[in-house]
């Protein structure tokens, strides 16, 4: 895993590029702690206020620890006629959790989340990013059984 | 007429996107050769005659947004709005992965107009894998020499649908929160570290290499004439093939749904489309035989927009699925002017207490009163358009509404 140091460090130089140290990261850790958080605003030459302010704006980013796999449940109009509130009810009673909540085990996270721009085939669920294509709620068990 | 017309899809899943050597075969990068053999003013005064308009949703001639760059600055920016955000969207997705070189050479052709070599991709954060495959095809253009001098970087946005709009979206670039700015003064004369700025969306980049290498004329000569050209549409909801299409722009919405989309899925009676995403209008059965177009579109009280087409059976509950638009909006307003942070939320509560039948004759008063303000007097286009899904229902399809009153 690398560092959040040697991360941020290999975007400083880039103009605006605290967004894109954040998606790396993320990448790394699922959220942005909060020791990197304050070194971020160092190197961009921001407030802790000011870094905080931009990693809260974004959806896509969380300053809260998070599980290994991040699930979002896509909520958009599309998606939700095509019954993303069954899907989601199924993620919840298998995982035993409920939206923005983390399993026991730190490995799953569920979200929601507004259009993931996947909508050929609704509805849509992403984890970690991966698109998973016309979920049914009978079919959650099988899904998430395959991540380790 | 029924066909499709594909001219920026025409090679799609024949050559490898990433790849200069297989776009160059189908005649890539003549375009960007003409361009760059033409004087600045006379190539933009090219586009401009094609008639090419913004495919972003705005529909702003794009030879006309470049003619407002000055001249003298040395530094300018060509940024690529790759955001797409509006729900039911993913065209400009499948423009990226099916003909990413045209793309880069759109942002080129931009560049040679404007004169600038800076060229950004802003790319919504949903897309990590479309990102790779870019920063792929632009290293391979870059070392084939095909951009020349002309040099692109991407950007990743990070879930944040305002961040469609512009100046949010330059704001962006610069590592700050997604606020839009104030306008005037537009991009095009202060935008990326206030330097003039063209902002275009992905599809209208695209279009270039073609309007180059074929003329303005043969453009202008496709589709509407106040619209010319291609729209790649995607089709979600009721429909039996949810899939995407790239037609002329004068075909008609109703052969969108029931030639290319095969018609109401299981054979059901259409109850609305909204076109555009989900700032778009919902239109009803009766002006379906409206063409896709900017123009066209706009006289029914629509919006072409992003070019997302979402279909509706019979038995679906209009005021349900407003209500989910109502709190989609809520969750995207960036905060920042109190007639867009203060309104979504209130057409959020209203909404919610007419789905849930709590509401009352003065609810639906109030949400009217609450969108005009919001339309009059919203910072940016994100609070402008946040209520007219609600206006066009209350008008076509109030009937859903009252039923649902106490």
């Amino acid at each position: 895993m690398s560092n959040y140091m040697d991360i941020i460090a290999s975007c400083q130089d880039k103009a605006g590029g605290i967004i894109e140290a954040y998606h790396a990261i993320q990448k790394e850790y699922n959220y942005i702690p909060e020791e990197a958080l304050r070194e971020a605003a160092k190197a961009f030459k921001l407030s802790e206020a000011q870094a905080f302010g931009v990693a809260t704006f974004y959806s896509y980013l969380s300053v809260k620890k998070r599980g290994k796999y991040i699930i979002r449940m896509c909520e958009s109009a599309p998606c939700h006629v095509a019954g993303a509130d069954e899907v989601l009810k199924a993620m919840e009673a298998y995982l035993g959790i409920k939206v923005g909540e983390t399993t026991p085990d730190n490995k799953f996270t569920l979200e929601l989340t507004e259009c993931v721009g996947q909508c050929q085939a609704t509805p849509v669920v992403t984890i970690n990013s991966e698109p998973v294509f016309n979920v049914k709620p009978d079919m959650v068990p099988g899904i998430l059984a395959g991540y380790k | 007429m029924a066909q499709e017309y594909r001219v920026l899809l025409e090679h799609a899943d024949k050559i490898n996107p990433e790849s200069v050597a297989e776009y160059v075969k189908v005649g890539g990068y003549k375009g960007l050769e003409k361009a760059r053999s033409m004087n600045p003013k006379d190539l933009a005064e090219e586009v401009k005659k094609s008639g090419l308009r913004g495919r972003g949703g705005a529909g702003f001639n794009a030879g006309m947004k470049w003619s407002f760059v000055p001249q003298y600055p040395e530094t300018k920016y060509v940024v690529c709005n790759f955001d797409e955000g509006e729900p039911g969207t993913y065209k400009d997705r499948i423009i990226a992965q099916k003909n990413a070189q045209a793309l880069l050479e759109g942002m080129a052709i931009c560049g040679h107009a404007i004169g600038s070599n800076n060229g950004y991709i802003y790319c919504r954060g949903e897309y990590p894998f479309v990102v790779e495959m870019l920063k792929n095809a632009i290293g391979n253009a870059k070392e084939s020499g095909a951009l020349g001098e002309f040099n692109i970087e991407v950007r990743m946005g990070a879930g944040a649908y305002v961040c469609g709009e512009e100046t949010a979206l330059i704001e962006s670039i610069e590592g700050h929160r997604g606020e839009p700015r104030f306008k005037p003064p537009f991009p095009g004369v202060e935008g990326l570290w206030r330097m003039p700025t063209v902002v275009n969306n992905v599809e209208t980049f695209a279009c270039l290499p073609y309007i180059l290498t074929n003329g303005a004329e043969w453009f202008a000569g496709i589709g509407a004439k106040g619209y010319p050209g291609t729209k790649v549409l995607t089709l979600t909801g009721d429909i039996e093939n949810p899939t995407y299409f790239e037609v002329p722009t004068d075909y008609l919405l109703r052969d969108v749904i029931y030639e290319l989309g095969g018609g109401v899925k299981g054979g059901k009676k259409l109850k609305a489309v909204q076109v555009g995403g989900t700032s778009g209008a919902f239109i009803p059965p009766q002006n379906l035989d409206t063409p896709i177009d900017f123009d066209s579109m706009g006289a029914i009280g629509a919006a072409l927009g992003s070019g997302a087409v979402f279909v509706m059976d019979e038995s679906r509950d209009i005021v349900d699925i407003i209500n989910r638009i109502a709190k989609f909006f809520e969750h995207e307003s960036c905060g920042q002017c109190t007639p867009c942070r203060e309104g979504t939320h209130r057409c959020k509560e209203i909404m919610e207490k007419i789905n849930t039948g709590r509401g009352s004759l003065k609810d639906i008063e109030n949400l009217k009163v609450l969108a005009r303000v919001m339309q009059k007097a919203s910072l940016c286009g994100l609070g402008q358009a946040a209520p007219i899904p609600i206006t066009s229902t209350l008008e076509h399809f109030e009937y859903e509404y009252l039923r649902k009153l106490v």
